[in-house]
């Protein structure tokens, strides 16, 4: 039972971040009909600003973690400019393949920069975790469900409260008519793409340290973000929250009582059953943005 | 004049070892053919139905695996106490099992994935392909997992009457990759012409048309799966028996990339295509290994794969035959031309 407990407590600390993952995923999904291959090497990004504003400027890792938000939120919207806004109105699978070749890119540029030696990043946070009887939670692991939690309640707000958002679920429903209506789709899609990156890179941020950091860490993670895009249905940031958790304890449970060779394996699987039973995603009605 | 250019390119690599006597760059030459043929496979799922399947290395790594065991053997537990073994049969025996279970395999896929389309489809097969490498890296007591399979003997030939010709040298493996290239193309070529090969097309350019005029859509697409898996499992055998070491590597996503950018490159939907893109895309790092840092063979790779679908979206071969039936006809053939491009655009 306390083995179950503990495995109950991964599971939310993990969920947290895949669920930045996933709305991430599923805005750029949802808004722009791209399939973003270059979402894991933003998470790598991520990951990698924090260790060169931690270890390599000797920035506070507190204040490291908005650079590399701010820092995904620039690259992502330097990929929309340079890459996607020329393919407007190219089929989805020419956007597609022209995402993988950034994505080799990127990923052998990151390769090519830092090495292939992992790397770790130093954190405040004490080694003693806290102890909770049956359970234990590291302080980090703690730091990172608390901010992902704030960033997730951000992006809500951001998309159901400002004119921003506002715009962006128009354009989610009809382009043409949001684009009628004075809204410049452009921009939203621009927009769309930069936020969606700035939290991939925000969750490559915060797993990040926890881990340690590697060019092919966004590999996996790109994965897990298409598997809770695909079980949250397409757009639903709702759903992509209730996905990432349930990704989590998924792999928590394969990982435990199966075998930890396969934790990796239950993304994948998931993707496959959902795909084949219920292709809209677990929670189809509500599908749209917000 | 198509038939003439064939026979053409067929001798001109017939006769390549008669002159180059580099065996680094017989190997590439050798590994490169085995992924064209891979990547001509690949074409008949996106050239020819439009399906973009990124799990296509899957069917060659199942492939590789099962020609490899069966010419190795194994002794595997299943649950319940049962053991599997099995004695080594011959590499050709391999060969043979290669093809049939990729194409099994691609039988079940096909059903399954088909029922999802566009980024869905693209998504499953993805996913199938990495299930199969996590069970390929952590089935240890099958596959080794990342020990990998060593001392993979090289294939024979079972010469009637005489014995058997063990192909080892890089030469015999040469003409039989190109052997079993040639066939691999004259099979796609015969197929794409016939009924099925329009029923593909058909559906390709306007599936719900293609329904409405009794184009059964399951059966087209999961018969073109089969034959594409069975052509994949073919090339990952002579990959397995060649190479003579197998490793869970084999099922890298980066394989089917790959693939993917010869096709495109050279031009899906055209049976010459993948040859030259498989060319260009399998010679390049070769050409580049001597200037570049191997990252930054990779960095160019995705730049290339980017500059080519921005600059010759439709690929290589189907744009220079388009000038060159331009030019020889002169400018009263332009307009027609001139119709089918911006029809081309519209579809994009």
């Amino acid at each position: 039972m306390s083995e179950f407990l503990q495995h109950l407590v991964n599971m939310l600390v993990l969920g947290g971040t895949y669920a930045l993952l996933g709305i991430g995923l599923t805005l750029i999904f949802g808004i722009m009909n791209v399939v973003n291959f270059t979402h894991g090497v933003l998470y790598t990004f991520g990951a990698y600003i924090m260790f060169i504003v931690v270890q390599q400027i000797g920035l506070n890792f507190f204040l490291a973690l908005p650079v590399a938000v701010l820092a995904g939120w620039l690259l992502g919207a330097a990929i929309e400019l340079t890459l996607l806004r020329p393919l407007r109105g190219f089929d989805i699978d020419t956007t597609m393949l022209v995402m993988i070749g950034a994505w080799i890119a990127m990923q052998s540029g990151t390769l090519w920069i830092w090495g292939g030696v992992a790397k770790s990043v130093a954190t405040p946070f004490p080694e003693a975790p806290l102890v909770l009887g049956p359970v234990s939670v590291s302080w980090l692991r703690l730091f990172v469900l608390a901010a992902a939690a704030l960033l997730i309640l951000v992006t809500y707000l951001l998309i159901n409260k400002t004119s921003l958002g506002r715009a962006m679920r128009a354009t989610f429903q009809d382009h043409d008519t949001a684009s009628l209506m004075g809204v410049n789709v452009d921009m939203i899609y621009t927009s769309t793409f930069a936020i969606g990156s700035s939290l991939a890179a925000a969750a490559g941020a915060l797993l990040g340290p926890v881990y340690v950091i590697f060019p092919q860490m966004g590999d996996l993670a790109a994965v897990k973000a298409f598997a809770i895009v695909i079980l949250g249905g397409l757009g639903n940031i709702t759903g992509a929250v209730i996905g990432g958790f349930i990704l989590a304890l998924a792999e928590e449970l394969g990982a435990g009582y199966v075998s930890s060779g396969y934790r990796d394996a239950m993304g994948f699987v998931i993707i496959i059953a959902v795909l084949i039973f219920k292709p809209t995603g677990l929670f189809a009605r509500a599908e749209r943005v917000g | 004049m198509r038939i003439a250019l064939t026979i053409l390119a067929v001798a001109a690599l017939a006769s390549v070892p008669l002159w180059l006597r580099d065996p680094y760059l017989l190997n590439s030459l050798i590994t490169t053919g085995i992924f064209v043929i891979g990547a001509m496979s690949l074409n008949l799922l996106l050239g020819f139905t439009g399906q973009l399947s990124l799990g296509h290395i899957a069917f060659f790594g199942i492939g590789a695996y099962v020609s490899a065991l069966t010419s190795l053997g194994f002794d595997v537990g299943l649950p319940g106490g049962f053991r599997l073994v099995h004695a080594p049969w011959p590499p050709i025996v391999g060969f043979v099992l290669a093809i049939i279970i990729a194409g099994l395999c691609g039988y079940f896929v096909g059903l399954l994935s088909f029922r999802v389309r566009g980024a869905y489809f693209v998504i499953v097969t993805i996913s199938f392909a990495e299930v199969v490498r996590l069970v390929a890296l952590n089935w240890v007591e099958l596959t080794q997992g990342p020990l990998a399979l060593t001392n993979i003997p090289s294939i024979g030939l079972p010469l009637p009457g005489v014995g058997e010709l063990t192909l080892r040298t890089k030469l015999q493996n040469y003409y039989l990759v190109l052997v079993v290239a040639l066939i691999a193309y004259l099979l796609i070529a015969r197929l794409v012409r016939s009924h099925f090969g329009r029923a593909m097309r058909g559906l390709m350019e306007n599936e719900t048309l293609a329904v409405s005029v009794g184009i059964d859509v399951t059966k087209t697409l999961t018969l073109a799966a089969v034959i594409s898996a069975a052509i994949a499992g073919a090339a990952g055998s002579l990959y397995a028996h060649y190479i003579r070491i197998i490793d869970p590597e084999v099922f890298a996503f980066i394989n089917t990339v790959t693939m993917v950018i010869m096709v495109i490159s050279g031009g899906k939907g055209s049976l010459a295509g993948p040859v030259v893109g498989g060319l260009i895309f399998g010679l390049l790092p070769v050409a580049l290994r001597p200037v570049m840092a191997p990252e930054a063979q990779w960095i160019a790779y995705g730049g290339v794969l980017i500059a080519i679908l921005f600059v010759l979206p439709r690929g290589i071969v189907p744009s220079l035959a388009q000038r060159f039936r331009r030019s020889r006809s002169g400018t009263t053939a332009l307009a027609p031309v001139a119709l089918a491009e911006t029809a081309v655009k519209e579809r994009a």
